[in-house]
């Protein structure tokens, strides 16, 4: 019998979004081995939403609990989940990619001294083995490879596994157990979070993107107006030049050096489409593309270009949108 | 302050990915290798570490072919004291690899920071610098965007998804670096014609010890976007692709 441990995310005693993926992706996996699926999630008291994975796939769900677990704790966190796969003789250990994950999942790996194949867009099972395939050179070529070690370490690209519910026969069984005792060096003093209402680029939905063509920092206004339109959907990204110029955070930065995003439409703006730029958003579902040069490559990943300058369409377009959420 | 980094040799940001024969690896034809964009900012915090401790020395250690001795020569000519090449002839695909290799090099440096850039632009593992924390047991932070370090203790702060933590931590440490840390410099004349002068060791990497997970199956490249269409011009476009979206796309 083989079995799949997920690894899933919370924050504030509430699962994130990512960890129904994680299910997902598990529950695909164990049905390709004939296994089943645990899930493991850490905090420092009861998890709202993990009575429900049961909906999702999870066979029996496991909340490990440590008075130094109410925010991240690298190493707590890493020790716990290494106690918790070795015990429990997995297969295959599935993390999300989150900012949490891509700190965490090595780390156990380590500890486990076993392979780690991050970032995955896709898995599947083949003869027994599961193959991967993951994004490299930021997303301008995909690296397809086979894991021969025990437990195989994953870690899922949020926003690419779409939660499908599967329900399991019988309740999933949900415990709650202590954590091993073991504080760790790295301490999380506090969470700075971000202003209200912000969505993070990585995770938005919609995702708003300028570049040069703004022609100054302050012009990025017409840009929120137009994010804003959305009705919290959408957030503001940027390219490259902008961000090295200073007029954006890093944080923002869409490309090879910044995010990769997927969301569901992607809106440039000014933006001539640099191929380490186009590694970062081309698989959004649906891409715009606004330029006044009608040869830009970016018009050549649009599926939707309107050539022309921007300081007249975007205010026009941010109306129509309104209009439609109005 | 003694202080370690990690640095890659990868093909530039720029580069048209074709793939090789073999139907496994990338065609490296024509294609510029570049020191690790992330690196820049690993040793640009080394440097001034150092700088403002008013002594101590910068150590940069990378794995990889001969021809990364030419990235190393980069990082001494910003101003890097020496470096130690890894020699392997291809770079491991498995970051468990890679990292054992360096910690076995890094375990009696007595640094008191390791740093490495968040992630290599070329394979993206971004898992190196965390694994070689845990297989010395040292504490570490990954993807640090800003950092403050006094008295043995640091600070540094890393972006989540919408915020930003703020973690303490121990030196010895190993950190992760994200752009914005800070500001690389260029290389000036002065420090390119020292940089040729500055002691390197070659040597093989350590085998990498135990088994190794990752069987590499196929590279490829991604399927291509559908030809788009230009829908008008200026203003006038704006209805035609408000209905585009709704009804054909249906995104809106």
């Amino acid at each position: 019998m083989s079995a799949i441990l997920a690894v899933l995310e919370q924050r504030d005693g509430a699962l994130r979004k990512v960890s129904h993926e994680v299910v997902t992706a598990a529950r695909w996996l164990a049905d390709g081995l004939g296994g089943t699926v645990d899930a493991l999630v850490l905090s420092a008291g009861a998890v709202a939403g993990s009575d429900q994975l049961g909906r999702f796939g999870a066979d029996r769900v496991t909340t490990a609990t440590h008075a130094t677990f109410a925010r991240y704790a690298p190493e707590g966190y890493a020790q716990a989940i290494a106690v918790r796969a070795r015990a429990g003789a997995y297969d295959a250990l599935v993390f999300p990619a989150s900012s949490t994950g891509r700190d965490l999942a090595p780390r156990v790996a380590a500890i486990l001294g076993v392979s780690l194949v991050a970032d995955i867009t896709d898995a599947a099972v083949a003869d027994g083995s599961i193959v991967a395939t993951r994004p490299v050179y930021a997303g301008k070529a995909l690296l397809k490879v086979k894991l021969t070690g025990r437990p195989a370490v994953l870690s899922l690209r949020p926003g690419v596994f779409t939660p499908v519910e599967r329900p399991r026969a019988g309740t999933a069984e949900t415990l709650t157990v202590d954590a091993p005792d073991r504080g760790g060096r790295v301490v999380v003093r506090e969470v700075k979070a971000a202003a209200a209402g912000t969505l993070d680029v990585g995770e938005a939905p919609i995702v708003v993107s300028g570049g040069r063509g703004l022609k100054e920092p302050a012009n990025f206004k017409l840009l929120e107006e137009l994010a804003r339109a959305f009705g919290g959907k959408a957030a503001v990204g940027a390219s490259r030049a902008v961000v090295d110029a200073g007029w954006r955070p890093h944080a923002d930065q869409v490309g090879q050096t910044g995010k990769t995003v997927s969301p569901t439409l992607y809106i440039a703006v000014g933006i001539s489409g640099a191929i380490q730029h186009l590694a970062g958003m081309r698989t959004a579902k649906v891409i715009v593309a606004i330029n006044r040069d009608k040869d830009a490559p970016i018009f050549k990943v649009a599926d939707y270009g309107i050539v022309g300058d921007l300081f007249e369409i975007v205010p026009r377009l941010t109306e129509e949108i309104k209009k439609l959420h109005g | 302050m003694k202080i370690a980094v990690c640095i890659k040799r990868v093909p530039d940001s720029e580069t048209r990915v074709k793939i090789a024969p073999d139907g496994k690896s990338l065609d490296e034809a024509g294609v510029k290798f570049i020191l690790n964009p992330y690196d820049e900012f690993a040793v640009e915090e080394a440097l001034r570490r150092k700088e403002q401790a008013g002594s101590g020395e910068v150590v940069v250690f990378s794995l990889g072919p001969p021809a990364a001795q030419e990235t190393i020569r980069a990082a001494l000519a910003m101003g890097a004291d020496r470096g130690v090449l890894l020699q392997v002839e291809g770079i491991p695909t498995d970051g468990l690899a890679v990292a054992r290799a360096l910690a076995a090099e890094l375990k009696d440096g007595a640094f008191d920071l390791i740093l490495f850039g968040k992630i290599a632009i070329d394979d993206c593992n971004h898992q190196v610098g965390p694994m070689v924390a845990e297989l010395l047991g040292l504490p570490c932070v990954t993807s640090v965007s800003h950092l403050d370090i006094a008295g043995g203790k640091g600070v540094a702060e890393r972006e989540i998804e919408g915020g930003i933590e703020v973690c303490e931590f121990p030196l010895p440490a190993v950190l992760t670096v994200d752009k914005g840390l800070n500001e690389p410099r260029y290389p000036a004349l002065k420090g390119i014609m020292a940089a040729k002068k500055k002691p390197m060791d070659i040597k093989p990497a350590a085998p990498a010890a135990g088994t190794v997970g990752i069987e590499v199956v196929a590279l490829t490249l991604p399927p291509e976007r559908k030809e788009g269409k230009i829908v008008g011009e200026g203003v006038a476009a704006i209805p035609e692709l408000v209905r585009l979206l709704r009804e054909e796309a249906k995104v809106l």
